[in-house]
């Protein structure tokens, strides 16, 4: 409703002001710089992050739309790009947080209201906070992750004071109310849309962004365009420079590089990377890739069936991958390799690293005849056909390489709406994927990925006492702040993974971003999407 | 002739209830879950079935389908799980945007090939026929996205006539009240120059790579009609008679070869309506195509029942108005009818 009366008055002023053209061309032109055209290949399916099935795009719109408690600092990345310091905090809709031993106070700031006027409250924060860990799925999943799971763990204190209480000793609570999920709504606005059948109202939220953030949804056009502008009561931070964000859905990719090069785009992020490696040496254009904090693309292997359930076969699998054809080939050098360290590299208390294993076929040949299959067997490899682009030749060039040491492997390309159902199934016996995190701390990889309990990501069924044993202390130990034993323990679980070879890591992604010379201001933060911010165009 | 029509009418009710049934049938056979997929990455399996009861896909198939027909009949064809809206507003928005897209394709080709057809016909084995030929073979033989991307190549980015390639409206422009849903018509009724200028500019390439396309079915169907009418006997003997031969041509041999040109038209118009897809991907067009095919990709049952339902109520439209227009072309299909 309220798009068709933007439209509708919008087109009754064009109208209106037809006979007085030149007026609006100079108008437009100046508008124009405060503007921000995006190009990607998808868009939002649901402005909402809490919502049912809301896609990544659609996270973009959440965060640049509503405000969270706090927030993170910007520090300069490796390659001198600003980059998120996960480790310090800044005040977002809070103007304080004081930090207990068991929970942690934030005093609201004064002057925070939402875009229709009201204030923001205690009690719209613990509504918010309430929705998040109630709803299910995603938001619910992604708040437990900070053992946030409850909704007495949010305590309004007073109008403008909000308790959150710790349920253990946990360091990832404090970065988890750093994410997108826990923004803050419009608790009386969404309510009177609610309905008994829909209590926290997500049919609402769907359509309509009803936050305090910086920017407001002005047009949504799904699969089209989404039309933002800026707030310009917002108190979350220094109020940006570009008014208005246009973003456009363009499924091609050769169109999207075409609008850059052409200067008629001024944002895109998801081309080839064949592209931004050409683009790159575009004089028009800045192009800045940034590895994806805590994420890997990998091989991976079922180990509770044979042939891979045997340990000497995955590292003979380690051993006879085409680790740098895949860089070089695939990747057009646009990501960072997590293979071949030296000899004498020495395992670091970190996440990502490289692992020892390059592409060796003598040794990798002899690992299979120790395991028992001189002669090699057949098996079949998968992968998302919905990221075919990189995926679709790495099985080739992997199909090719186990080849020479007789592991004949068939392809089998799963599209992209059933790429989850069959990955659940834990039943693929070798195939490659990626797993990323939006918590930059190795122990939360870990957990997810290797432990013993299973999770949905240790797609390998891999179980391990000692794995285990390595992954709970080092979360203990840094919930303690025992510094000496989460390093033993970080190095312990690297090592066993890298010995025991489950999953066989092949390069760390990068979020490629190509913009106009004349935008500033990109800045990568750990949900890998754009922030507009800080965004300027000169 | 409305008693005509009204019969006509009656017999398409069996097939719309088949449609119905084998295109429910079709999506719950589509190998994908949609609640796996819905439910997001870092879904459980409590949260997926927590999705599925949601979506309330955990119901048995009956249920299900009395559920869909039920919702149906008030004209409710579910929401799309994809873009978050009612398929019908999604269709409503998306049909006219293909729809104008496809006739304008279709009037250009068909201004080009009938002559084209006509001409080859009559000057059988000269020059024009060998054009005619050699136009028919390249429009057929180029993909529809090779011809739109190379459109796009030249005459966007490397001559830069064409206004960048990025749907119905440049992005600084906002679309017309939705009259029609027709850009072009929308923004004349309303008495916007200025859209309707941006519209037109942005259909031009979209339309030149469908009418390249759909040139060969019309030209070679003209021709092959035109000759076999220009060798019967009505026309020796109009010609015979002396007419001159514009008359002969046009008057008597054109309009009686009208007929399989006016059925391959509804074919075309109908095929290029649902499959000008590869187009709407090139120039970011938000027609319905892409939309049913998106769909599918993320097994969205909603918007694919949907527009196999919108298709088939178009078809069964589109072969009504051929048949009327038989009857006007040919008065003895309608004394048949």
């Amino acid at each position: 409703m309220k798009r068709r009366d933007f439209l509708k008055s919008a087109t009754a002023l064009a109208a209106g002001t037809a006979i007085s053209a030149p007026a609006i061309f100079s108008a437009a032109a100046q508008s124009r710089n405060e503007t921000l055209l995006i190009v990607s290949e998808s868009g939002p399916n649901n402005l909402d992050i809490h919502g049912v099935g809301t896609n990544v795009p659609g996270y973009e719109v959440s965060w640049n739309c509503y405000d969270r408690l706090i927030s993170h600092e910007m520090k300069t990345g490796a390659n001198g790009a600003p980059y998120y310091d996960r480790d310090k905090f800044k005040m977002e809709l809070a103007d304080d947080m004081k930090l207990g031993d068991m929970s942690a106070t934030f005093k609201l700031k004064k002057n925070a209201k939402f875009q229709d006027g009201t204030p923001v409250t205690a009690k719209d924060v613990k509504w918010s906070l309430d929705r998040a860990v109630s709803v299910g799925g995603f938001p619910t999943f992604q708040m437990s992750a900070g053992s946030l799971t409850k909704p007495e763990q949010f305590v309004v204190v007073d109008d403008s004071t909000v308790r959150v209480d710790f349920a253990r000793k946990d360091r990832l609570t404090i970065p988890d109310l750093a994410v997108i999920v826990p923004c803050v709504i419009n608790s009386e606005l969404v309510k009177k849309h609610a309905t008994e059948k829909d209590p926290w109202g997500l049919e609402y939220t769907k359509q309509n962004t009803a936050g305090s953030g910086a920017y407001k949804v002005t047009g949504w056009t799904p699969g089209t365009e989404v039309v933002m502008e800026r707030n310009d009561a917002w108190v979350g931070g220094k109020l940006p420079a570009i008014k208005k964000v246009i973003w456009r859905i363009v499924p091609s990719a050769g169109n999207r590089r075409a609008l850059l090069e052409r200067g008629d785009a001024d944002i895109s992020y998801d081309l080839p990377n064949k592209d931004f490696v050409e683009l790159k040496s575009n004089p028009k254009l800045t192009i800045v890739s940034t590895p994806y904090s805590n994420g890997i693309q990998y091989i991976g292997m079922n180990v509770k069936q044979p042939p891979f359930d045997n340990p000497k076969v995955r590292q003979a699998v380690a051993y006879a991958l085409p680790y740098q054809k895949i860089m070089d080939a695939v990747l057009f050098g646009l990501s960072k390799p997590m293979f071949g360290a030296p000899a004498d590299f020495k395992t670091e208390v970190a996440w990502p690293q490289p692992h020892k294993y390059n592409t060796d076929i003598a040794k990798a040949k002899a690992l299979m005849a120790e395991a028992g299959y001189p002669n090699g067997f057949e098996t079949t490899i998968s992968f998302d056909l919905g990221f075919a682009g990189v995926n679709e030749p790495i099985c080739v060039l992997a199909q090719e390489s186990l080849a020479q040491i007789g592991i004949k492997c068939s392809i089998n390309k799963v599209p992209g709406a059933n790429w989850r159902t069959e990955l659940n199934k834990k039943t693929l016996p070798l195939y490659t994927n990626v797993f990323s995190g939006w918590l930059d701390y190795p122990e939360y990889f870990f957990i997810w990925c290797y432990h013993g309990k299973n999770s949905i990501f240790n797609t390998m069924s891999y179980q391990s006492k000692t794995m285990d044993a390595f992954i709970d202390g080092a979360v203990t130990a840094a919930a303690e702040g025992d510094k000496a034993s989460y390093d033993k323990d970080v190095i312990g679980m690297v090592d066993t993974a890298y010995a025991d070879m489950p999953r066989i890591p092949l390069f760390q992604p990068y979020v490629n971003v190509a913009m106009q010379k004349n935008v500033t201001g990109y800045q990568y933060w750990f949900h890998r999407r754009l922030d507009y911010r800080t965004f300027a165009k000169a | 002739m409305l008693a005509t029509i009204g019969k006509r009418l009656l017999t398409v009710i069996p097939t719309l209830i088949g449609v119905v049934i084998v295109t429910f049938l079709l999506t719950r056979a589509l190998p994908g879950d949609p609640a796996a997929y819905f439910a997001g990455p870092a879904a459980t399996k409590e949260a997926i079935e927590q999705v599925r009861k949601n979506l309330g896909l955990d119901k048995p198939l009956p249920e299900q389908f009395v559920r869909y027909v039920r919702d149906l009949a008030r004209g409710d064809l579910g929401n799309s799980l994809s873009t978050g809206r009612p398929v019908t507003t999604e269709i409503v928005s998306r049909l006219p945007a293909s729809a104008e897209l496809t006739l304008l394709g279709l009037i250009v080709s068909m201004a080009i090939a009938v002559p084209l057809g006509i001409l080859a016909a009559v000057k059988q084995g000269s020059w024009i026929d060998h054009t005619c030929r050699v136009v028919a073979t390249a429009g057929v033989s180029l993909p529809v996205f090779f011809t739109g991307l190379l459109l796009v190549y030249v005459f966007y980015y490397i001559l830069g006539w064409s206004p960048s390639p990025i749907g119905r409206l440049d992005a600084f422009a906002s679309a017309p009240t939705q009259i029609t849903g027709f850009f072009l018509i929308d923004s004349l009724v309303t008495g916007n120059l200025e859209v309707f200028r941006s519209a037109l500019a942005q259909l031009i390439l979209p339309v030149v790579t469908l009418a390249i396309f759909s040139l060969a079915p019309i030209a070679r169907m003209t021709r092959a009609s035109m000759l076999a009418v220009l060798a019967s006997e009505f026309v020796r003997t109009a010609r015979a008679s002396g007419l001159d031969s514009r008359t002969v041509i046009i008057t008597y041999a054109f309009r009686n070869a009208m007929l399989p040109v006016v059925t391959t038209l509804g074919m075309v118009f109908s095929f290029l309506l649902g499959a000008n897809v590869l187009v709407e991907k090139v120039f970011a067009w938000p027609g319905i195509g892409s939309y049913a095919v998106e769909a599918l990709l993320q097994s969205d049952f909603a918007p694919v029942q949907g527009f196999v339902l919108t298709m088939a109520v178009l078809y069964v439209v589109l072969n009504l108005v051929i048949d009327i227009l038989y009857g006007v072309i040919d008065p003895r299909v309608r004394l048949e009818g």
